[in-house]
């Protein structure tokens, strides 16, 4: 009799708590802030598509609907990821993260017949030029899409390593992990 | 990224060359004349102990680096001292088996399991004997009188008990001061307490030699002297306010700085580096904080000794005193 | 009494083996035979590079412009020695990737043929501005390795109204007795130079703190500014990172500069002995910066001195010259061994930043093998600027940079100081270095994006308009063809 009355009591809580529970999550419920749009405002905005999401803004709903890593963006390298994160109210484990490597496509003055299809699709035009001339990019406007690269009928557009200078030379990580530390 | 600059380091281009092996090594030769000392005290007995503790982790920490594909770490020392510190915290005639064990997850379970040198959050000897505490509670509680006449020569049974087997207690045994204290309320000689004529764990008599290897250490910038300053005034300043306020029940400060296990805990334990703050306000929060345990410990709670449990509880703590004192930024 | 208050002012620091003591007390060496060929970087400065005014070709003095400053913060570039300008090219820099940069080659004559600039026989008659115009177009920056445009630092002064000058002999990287030599030999020349500042920026006092480990320089000093009683030479103690600014403005006024603010906030300004020097030089004779002194030690130099070289002359032949020994050398370094920058080959020319060359063995480098942090906190107790580095490390270690600058990794100045002590042999430093050039990047990269989606904007609104122009044009077209239609249709 004391067991039962014990079990009793005890499933009578949970229930009213729990109830309590339920009733507390469908009106106290809080709205949902409009996430999409600062996760989209956060990225490149250049809709290169080298996520694999056909522009920044699926890749952004993408990621508010927690299909996608933090990790995504290719430009927006580990800045971007911790951003995100912290956007999200997620944490991310960035230390075997490896930035991607920035290319930027380069013309190979030897092959460019000038047929302008590379200028045509720079999403930020950054490949300068007329028709019939050789075609130069400025180095500083491209993100390294390759959508240039696709259109080129002489495959005379090739992605390069930005040029390093005194500039933008940077000191590298220390190279990892101390000897007998834990995996 | 770019591998001609991998050979380039950066700056400093010099260093101090003072490793972690030569701070670990400074440590044991400071815990030499203690160990010595235990042994003259305590005998054979005390020696056999000293050496499989200090076996026992050594040999764990090895094999735990091999079957785990890990460098070996012994050559950094920490392991050394690990196993001296908890041969020192046990009672001269504890059987040699527990001992193995004590050790074994000292090693194990205080150290390896979190990550190694540099992330164990508890002071590794202490979890050992914590473990012990709980597994045996009779054999490490049963004491045993210094100076005997025969402690040279002759092993104690107890000692060489079969391992899983009941320890047999051999005829003499000795109360330390403060089991003395609490239970029968007989104080000891400070005098007798500083130089270490008493009985007690093996280690931990010798307050002088303590505190002279703890000054060794500070004089080579080894050790952070506000720690050891930290837990030895606030418990001398505590059971002060308490022997004022009533002679009678509460022992004098003197006996509470001597006795026990408190000048090794302080000087030896909670100086490990790992499971101490980082900044010089926390060490003397966190020492206070120590020191303010092992009093309330020793006088009102169930066990004579408490340092043990004050230093975990100390070490546990010091993560939350890191995160909130902080060293102020030059010009804020 | 009040020595033990001031020492309370130093915060942190180390003691460091100086190796002083092998150069501290040779003369410097003016023997130091001219080049065939320099090699001068068009810029050696913070701010903007100098653009060349000389052709291939040309012909020039010793002293003669090479390239003028451009823009706010800046500074020229003279010849050092009389020759022809062989090509305008680039050569690698003295920076640890020895990337190009763009370089006046210079064939010198070996007649050394000086034409001087304007010189004024008494500067304090001269406005306090004009000593400021000069001391720019003589191309005189912070020797203390810091190069920033001195005639800028003037100007800051004047306009904030300071009140005290500083002078900063503190030379507290080891091995380095460049400033130590300079104060023993021509300590009345650089209390000159301090003088001239003072007018230049119209401040009345100036005190200059020399660490006790240089007591003939002391000596020489005090003497030297016996009857100025506006020039104060305080003894500091012994204690890297002395020389930092920040801890030198708070060991001698006891003020801090507020984090993010300038020197000026507290009312004071630092200028390094060896710029005193060429102001001086610069005022009195119009010669602009074209030499400097350089110390030459470590390990494997076997007559380790002082020696004055013209600007552009390559390090391996300053390293020769002082007999020191390429097999036994473990890492050659610009500057001191705390702060210096190692070089990866010693072809590369000397600048107006090298206050020292070293020639370090490979026992004197001895980096061990990194090692797991044990939490000793040595790091947080000798940080000068009370930074947490073990913790800042951690942060960098797991990419988390945003929150390394949370606990004031912009803070850092790079002494050294954690690295120095560390028993794990923990590459702090590098460290922080690599987490500052990836926030750099990062905001490059920001401001990359923004100019990107800028871009991007621009082109869809283009498109739009030529979408549009071309629906109009078509309409027209139509319209056009309409109207002709029922033209036809009419008659």
């Amino acid at each position: 009799m004391y067991v039962l009355s014990a079990i009793a009591s005890l499933a009578t809580l949970g229930l009213i708590l729990g109830w309590i529970l339920a009733v507390a999550a469908k009106y106290l419920k809080v709205e949902t802030n409009p996430i999409v749009q600062e996760l989209e405002a956060l990225m490149p905005g250049s809709q290169c598509g080298q996520c694999g999401y056909p522009g920044c803004k699926p890749a952004a709903e993408a990621l508010a609907r927690g299909e996608a890593l933090v990790t995504l963006c290719p430009p927006g390298g580990s800045a971007l990821a911790e951003q995100f994160a912290v956007l999200l109210g997620i944490s991310v484990d960035l230390s075997g993260f490896e930035e991607p490597e920035i290319l930027i496509a380069k013309v190979s003055e030897a092959t460019c017949t000038g047929c302008t299809r590379c200028f045509k699709v720079c999403p930020t035009d950054a490949i300068v030029g007329a028709p019939k001339q050789i075609h130069t990019v400025v180095a500083d406007a491209c993100i390294g899409c390759r959508k240039c690269v696709d259109v080129c009928p002489t495959e005379c557009l090739q992605m390069h390593r930005p040029e390093l200078t005194l500039r933008n030379w940077r000191w590298h990580k220390p190279s990892g992990q101390p000897a007998g530390a834990a995996a | 990224m770019f591998s001609k600059t991998l050979r380039i380091s950066s700056s400093p281009h010099i260093n101090k060359g003072v490793g972690v092996d030569v701070i670990m090594r400074n440590v044991v030769y400071a815990l030499l004349p203690v160990a010595a000392f235990a042994v003259y005290a305590f005998g054979i007995n005390a020696l056999l102990v000293i050496l499989t503790s200090l076996i026992a982790c050594v040999l764990t920490e090895h094999l735990l680096n091999k079957f785990s594909n890990r460098p070996s770490t012994i050559a950094d020392g920490s392991a050394v001292i690990t196993g001296l510190l908890l041969g020192l915290t046990l009672p001269p005639i504890f059987p040699l088996w527990m001992t193995f064990i004590g050790g074994v997850l000292a090693i194990a379970l205080g150290k390896f399991v979190f990550g190694g040198l540099g992330y164990n959050a508890f002071n590794p000897a202490l979890v050992g004997r914590a473990i012990l505490q709980a597994a045996f509670p009779v054999a490490i509680t049963t004491w045993h009188p210094a100076f005997l006449a025969d402690r040279f020569t002759r092993v104690s049974e107890s000692v060489l008990t079969f391992p899983f087997a009941k320890p047999v207690v051999d005829g003499i045994s000795g109360a330390t001061p403060l089991s003395a204290f609490k239970f029968d309320q007989v104080t000891t000689e400070s005098a007798d307490l500083a130089l270490g004529l008493v009985s007690g764990s093996i280690g931990e008599t010798s307050s002088v030699l303590i505190a002279l290897g703890g000054l060794y250490l500070i004089a080579r910038k080894m050790m952070n002297w506000r720690i050891p300053v930290a837990i030895l005034g606030s418990v001398y300043v505590l059971s002060g306010i308490l022997y004022w306020i009533n002679p009678e029940i509460y022992p004098s400060p003197e006996f509470m700085l001597f006795s026990g296990g408190l000048m090794l805990g302080a000087v030896f334990m909670a100086t490990d580096m790992v499971g101490s703050p980082i900044t010089s306000l926390g060490v003397v929060i966190y020492g206070i904080f120590i020191g303010l345990l092992v009093v309330v410990i020793r006088i009102w709670g169930g066990l004579p000794e408490g340092v043990m449990y004050a230093i975990l509880l100390g070490n546990a703590l010091s993560p939350h005193i890191d995160r909130l004192i902080r060293p102020r930024v030059y010009g804020t | 009494m009040i020595a033990l208050l001031q020492s309370l002012r130093i915060r942190g620091g180390i003691h460091v083996n100086e190796h002083k003591q092998a150069t501290a007390g040779l003369p410097i060496d003016d023997s130091f035979p001219l080049p065939k060929r320099l090699y001068i970087p068009l810029q050696q400065h913070v701010g903007k590079p100098a653009e060349p005014v000389v052709r291939v070709g040309d012909t020039v003095f010793k002293g003669q412009l090479l390239a003028h400053s451009q823009g706010l913060i800046s500074a020229p570039v003279h010849a050092p020695s009389s020759g022809t300008v062989a090509d305008i090219a680039e050569y690698p820099a003295p920076h640890p990737s020895a990337l190009p940069i763009r370089t006046v080659f210079l064939d010198t004559d070996g007649t050394d043929t000086v034409q001087s600039g304007e010189s004024a026989t008494d500067p304090f008659t001269l406005e306090p501005e004009e000593i400021s115009l000069r001391v720019a177009s003589a191309g005189v920056v912070g020797l203390g390795g810091a190069t920033f445009p001195s005639a800028v630092k003037l100007n800051l002064g004047r306009q904030n109204k300071i009140h005290t000058l500083l002078i900063n002999g503190g030379e507290c990287e080891p091995y380095l007795t460049c400033d130590d030599r300079l104060m023993q030999e021509n300590a009345a020349e650089i209390v000159d130079g301090i003088r001239i500042m003072l007018h230049g920026m119209e401040t009345g006092r100036a005190m200059v703190g020399i660490e006790d480990n240089k007591p003939e320089a002391l000596k020489a000093m005090r003497t030297a500014a016996n009857f100025h009683p506006n020039i104060e030479i305080c003894k500091i103690p012994t204690r890297y990172p002395m020389g930092w600014d920040r801890q030198l403005i708070r060991y001698l006024t006891g003020r801090e500069v507020p984090a993010g603010g300038r020197a000026t906030d507290v009312g004071v300004l630092m200028h390094n002995v060896a710029t005193a020097y060429a102001i001086h030089q610069a005022i009195r004779y119009g010669r602009p910066l074209i030499d400097r002194v350089v110390t030459v030690a470590g390990g494997a130099v076997a007559n380790p001195k002082n020696v004055r070289v013209p600007i552009g002359t390559l390090i391996s032949e300053v390293l020769v010259f002082c007999g020191a020994d390429k097999t036994r050398t473990g890492r050659w370094v610009m500057g001191g061994p705390m702060m210096g920058e190692a070089l990866p080959f010693a072809d590369v020319p000397v600048v107006k930043a090298t206050s020292g060359v070293l020639a370090l063995t490979g026992s004197e480098v001895k980096q061990g093998e990194e090692q797991p942090c044990i939490r000793c906190a040595r790091c947080i107790s000798v940080c000068p600027a009370g930074l947490l580095p073990v913790d800042m490390a951690n942060r960098i270690r797991n990419n988390r940079l945003e929150a390394a600058v949370d606990i004031g990794l912009k803070d850092c100045i790079s002494c050294g100081s954690c690295s120095y002590v560390c028993p794990s042999n923990i590459p702090l430093v590098h460290y922080f270095k690599f987490a500052a050039g990836e926030l750099a990047a990062r905001q490059q990269a920001k401001h990359k994006s923004e100019q990107t989606s800028k871009l991007i904007d621009e082109r869809n609104k283009r498109m739009e308009r030529i979408e549009k122009q071309k629906a109009e044009e078509l309409a027209q077209a139509r319209a056009a063809k309409e109207q002709s239609e029922k033209a036809d249709t009419t008659i």
